[in-house]
């Protein structure tokens, strides 16, 4: 097996998991009907995506485990999710300044992945990229109309992106396995993704009248399973099934 | 009627579960229905969206009709490339859909960046009416948006171009 383009996938599986989990957590609690229904299929979308990613993953990793055991049975430590999509959704500002952010990502990310020497991330980013694009509209015109709403929808919009912004900088950060992947053509440059996503995200935030959050040289390390408090509580709601009855099917 | 033709048949009945007024034919998601020579059937199916939930009850009705037409070996396969596109919604699926009540795919999205032009005018599938406005870029499923009629006051899904 490769452990680098196994480690490459999960990582990709992984950040549409645990935003996708995220996103399901507010079925019924959103601040509208509409945006239940959005959030929750933009969520239902991410799932999709993982469901694919963590196939494959297994099927690279060629020890018998599916998309359930990926998902269901490994630990805190095993998740490769960058650090952004573990954040809790907070309020409705912090909730799409977190789309918003992966979004733009996102949809960079997958539009150079579905040019993949690796057929079946082509394949899946190729399909991804479609959702994505409804994703970002989506999110992107609710950064503007909080954005550029009013005051006090303003000031919380600022807020969360003040917050937020942290996590953006792992998103584009390669480590040794991505830059070996990059050269054999099979994973996405992240220096490229992040040129689109400037331009994409300061195009927005000028819309929205909000100020881009200064960088910040810290380095989360969701990626490479280091992660914060967030990411045990959602594990814990997320696998409690099959923790609790081990095999359990519908 | 040869027996490729006979698949083609059964699957041309098969309801989408969300729009049962659509077969799974006209909605463009068969990719291809080979027949073995020694009688096994091949069906490749595309997903519409990644997540979708129909797409499980789909392969099994897929493999129920199959069944009870006298197919015994069947198998289904997800083909995920080329990704499917509302383009492929036959001209009787898009008629079904206004008939039902939901505005069919205006024309498929075919570059990233087109996100940000304006969406095109959506005629409300019940009076006609150009005069529409869009509530919500997601439905009561992901592959619809949900609109309101300014002239008859009506809300109704607009099937989104995907």
């Amino acid at each position: 097996m490769s452990t680098a383009r196994f480690t490459y996938v999960l990582r990709l599986a992984d950040a549409s998991l645990i935003l996708g989990q995220r996103l399901s957590e507010l079925v019924g609690h959103s601040p509208a009907l509409e945006e239940d229904l959005g959030l929750a299929n933009i969520g239902l979308d991410l799932l999709g995506q993982a469901r694919f990613l963590l196939t494959y993953a297994g099927e690279i990793e060629g020890k018998g485990r599916g998309e359930d055991a990926l998902a269901f049975l490994r630990e805190h430590r095993d998740f490769l999710n960058p650090t952004l999509v573990e954040q809790p959704n907070g309020d409705f500002a912090q909730t799409l300044v977190r789309q918003f952010l992966f979004d733009a990502w996102q949809l960079e990310l997958y539009e150079r992945l579905s040019q993949s020497a690796d057929s079946r991330l082509a394949e899946v980013a190729a399909k991804g990229v479609k959702e994505t694009r409804y994703h970002l509209r989506y999110s992107a015109g609710w950064m503007v109309r909080l954005g550029d709403g009013t005051q006090e929808s303003h000031d919380r919009v600022q807020l969360a992106l003040d917050q937020l912004w942290q996590y953006t900088h792992e998103l584009f950060d390669a480590d040794a396995i991505e830059r070996q992947l990059i050269a054999d053509g099979i994973a996405a440059d992240p220096a490229a993704i992040r040129q689109g996503w400037d331009a994409q995200v300061n195009a927005v935030l000028a819309e929205a009248t909000l100020q881009r959050p200064a960088d910040r040289p810290y380095l989360w390390q969701g990626k490479r399973g280091q992660h914060g408090e967030h990411l045990g509580r959602l594990l814990a709601e997320m696998q409690y099934l099959q923790r609790t009855y081990p095999g359990a099917t519908w | 009627m040869s027996a490729s033709r006979r698949v083609w048949e059964v699957l041309q009945r098969v309801p989408d579960p969300e729009i049962p007024v659509l077969t799974i034919v006209d909605l463009g998601i068969v990719r291809h229905a080979d027949l073995d020579a020694d009688g096994a059937v091949r069906v490749g199916l595309s997903p519409t969206y990644s997540g979708c939930p129909a797409t499980a009850v789909i392969r099994t009705s897929v493999l129920q009709a199959l069944h009870q037409a006298g197919f015994d070996r069947v198998e289904v396969q997800d083909v995920l490339a080329p990704a499917w596109t509302s383009d492929w919604i036959t001209e009787d699926g898009r008629r079904k859909l206004r008939e039902y009540g939901i505005a069919p795919p205006a024309h498929s999205v075919t570059s990233v960046r087109q996100i940000w032009q304006p969406t095109p005018e959506i005629a409300c599938p019940r009076c006609d009416s150009h005069d529409t406005t869009r509530v919500s870029e997601f439905g009561s499923t992901p592959c619809k948006a949900h609109y309101r009629c300014n002239s008859c006051l009506e809300p109704f899904d607009y099937f989104k171009c995907h």
